[in-house]
């Protein structure tokens, strides 16, 4: 048993995810109140070269093994499983991504450990932690505390400013073998997406759209708006899940990131994997006919009112 | 192929959601629930792989006493067979959910387990992984484009910024389906009726350790409508008030 903070690192291409300075930044905070160390946990074929993008780190544990060169679930749960087990970290954040989700829960099943979600904070009182979790959508929070005092939290991108984990140096590394191989899961290929016509993260006008859209017919008047703005349309998942925009429109965790001038948020609720790409846009105006929709919680502006008959009043006032 | 889907209710979030007196729970007298949207992935995505492949969808809800109409609307879609499992005053937390579903797929066949990604009521975490680590079988969430090939699928699993990986996976496995090749067939209501009336519902009974490790201290409302500036009116005035907006600062010209 330990009070140290540990922090899974998600890399690729050699390259530490920003995710990975998310966490470790506040990691550092945390075992700053626990008086334990901030440790970086890194799997991989090469894991132990990451090292010196990991400054902020006390420490980094590094399970290294040549059958860690892609990411599989099986393949992280057998290595890290009982490494944690044995370790009983205070704490073991995880990016809440889409390999993050599955590693957590894995691990929480395998080790015992409860595993909170979504979370948004972490704090320490009374020497463990509380995890503040988003539930339905964004439309609630949930403080939660382990009742065994530990446990594991995933973590949403964004919750914590980057810059507080990025440290120059390089810690002390401990190599590690992984403790057990699983090969029922096979990495075959990375695919890329492909480039589309529009580069939503170089737009600096972005209308965009969500469910709330109704129709593909009606995408014309976001594509009109966008046109009397001199901007682009995007969208949030189920409007490029249901073919009415390319999939490179796409904002959010499983799409881009974008930080434009203006975003228009239209009929999009803001739940979190949206506003995780959005929320850092440098004005952001939203139109829901929800007034409770978890958008406002971002906007700057909004209005209760119903797109269809806001995108054409707002063209015609632009000009367009 | 055994097709095995993992379907549950969610709070509807068109309606408001509301904190009781506790401050660590909803109130739930007069919530309405609809099916989990992601759920309705897994079901078509399982439907379409039965059509391909041949065998059975199965779907299982855990009994809260009111999945009757959930599961009569899988059956609709054209699910072989439904099963309620064990028997809950309400919806258990994630942990609980999986055990119960663990012990039910130990007394049914599976090659394959599809569950939703996630659902929007979610506390602590993933059932789908965690009913994988109950059986030791394999899981991989956030999935799209399942193909079956003898004992192994290939999936994707999507990441950040449109990337994908391409995994094998050895069946029997367990899949959480971020979203379905088609949209979610449709279930006319006098069918979804007709098979509520008629149907007799399977059901599994289960014991098993209840508790998540999770202790929940407060519940509270993030301060939504508050960061904004609201603007009140009739479309054409939140029209108005957007454009002199956007002049003042100089995004569009005045
Ligand atoms: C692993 C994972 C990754 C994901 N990645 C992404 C991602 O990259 N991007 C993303 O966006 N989502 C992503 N999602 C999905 C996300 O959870 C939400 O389902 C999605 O963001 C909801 O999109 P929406 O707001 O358009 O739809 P909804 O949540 O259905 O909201 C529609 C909104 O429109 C409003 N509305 C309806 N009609 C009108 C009208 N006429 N006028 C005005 N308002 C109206 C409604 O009040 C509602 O608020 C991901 C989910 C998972 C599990
Ligand atoms: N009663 C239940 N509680 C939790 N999850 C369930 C339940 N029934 C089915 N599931 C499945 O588990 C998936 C993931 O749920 P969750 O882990 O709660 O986000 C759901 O989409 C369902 O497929």
């Amino acid at each position: 048993m330990s009070n140290d903070i540990f922090v899974l690192v998600e890399h690729r291409d050699g390259a530490v995810a920003e995710s990975a300075y998310e966490l470790l930044g506040r990691a550092r905070e945390l075992a700053a109140a626990t008086s334990g160390a901030a440790v970086a946990l890194v799997a991989g074929a090469a894991a132990s070269l990451l090292a010196s993008q990991l400054g902020a780190a006390s420490r980094v544990i590094a399970v290294e093994d040549a059958s860690l060169a892609e990411f599989t679930p099986a393949a992280w749960q057998a290595a890290l499983a009982p490494l944690i087990a044995e370790r009983q970290p205070l704490l073991l954040l995880v990016p809440n991504s889409g390999s993050g989700m599955d590693v957590a829960a894995g691990l929480s099943a395998a080790t015992g450990l409860p595993l909170a979600a979504y979370a948004v904070d972490v704090a320490i009182a009374g020497g463990s932690p509380t995890v503040t979790c988003q539930l339905y959508a964004g439309k609630i929070n949930v403080r939660v505390r382990f009742d065994g005092g530990r446990g594991i939290a995933t973590v949403v991108a964004g919750a914590f400013p980057a810059a507080a984990g990025q440290a120059a140096g390089s810690p002390a590394v401990e190599r590690v073998a992984p403790a057990a191989a699983d090969a029922r899961i096979r990495f075959r290929r990375l695919i890329r997406p492909e480039a589309g016509g529009v580069d939503i993260t170089k737009e600096s006008i972005l209308v965009s759209i969500g469910r709330g859209i109704g129709e593909a017919d009606n995408v014309e008047l976001a594509e009109r708006l966008a046109a009397a703005l001199g901007g682009a349309v995007s969208s949030s998942r189920p409007v490029a899940d249901a073919g009415w925009l390319p999939r490179t429109r796409q904002v959010g965790k499983s799409g881009l990131r974008v930080k434009p001038k203006l975003y228009l948020a239209l009929g999009i609720s803001g739940a979190p994997e949206h506003l995780e790409g959005m929320r850092d846009a440098e004005l952001i105006v939203a139109v829901n006919t929800d007034a409770h929709a978890p958008i406002f919680g971002v906007a700057h502006y909004g209005a209760v009112a119903d797109i269809l008959e806001v995108m054409p009043a707002l063209t015609q006032r632009l000009g367009g | 192929m055994e097709l095995v889907v993992l379907v549950k209710q969610v709070p509807d979030l068109a309606e408001e959601l509301e904190i009781d007196a506790s401050g660590t729970d909803l109130a739930r007298e007069w919530m309405s629930f609809v099916a989990s949207e992601w759920d309705e992935y897994a079901l078509e995505e399982a439907l379409q792989l039965r059509d391909e492949a041949g065998g059975r969808v199965t779907c299982l809800a855990l009994d809260t006493g009111s999945v009757d109409e959930l599961l009569a609307t899988c059956l609709a879609r054209g699910a072989d067979r439904a099963v309620k499992v064990g028997a809950f005053e309400r919806g258990p937390d994630s942990h609980t959910a999986a055990r119960a579903f663990a012990a039910a797929l130990r007394t049914l066949p599976h090659d394959l387990v599809l569950t939703g990604v996630q659902a929007i009521d979610d506390l602590d975490g993933q059932v789908g992984p965690l009913v994988a680590t109950e059986l030791g079988l394999p899981h991989v969430s956030v999935v799209t484009h399942i193909k079956l090939a003898g004992s192994a699928a290939t999936v994707h699993q999507e990441y950040a910024g449109g990337l994908v990986a391409e995994f094998e996976v050895d069946l029997p496995a367990v899949l959480g389906v971020q979203t379905s090749r088609e949209a979610p067939r449709y279930a006319p209501v006098s069918r979804v009726r007709q098979i509520m009336k008629t149907a007799e519902m399977e059901q599994v009974d289960v014991a098993v350790a209840a508790g998540s490790g999770l202790t929940i201290e407060a519940m509270s409302v993030p301060e939504t409508g508050r960061a904004a500036e609201m603007i009140a009116g009739s479309p054409g005035a939140v029209a108005d008030r957007i454009a002199a907006i956007l002049r003042e600062r100089g995004i569009v010209k005045a």
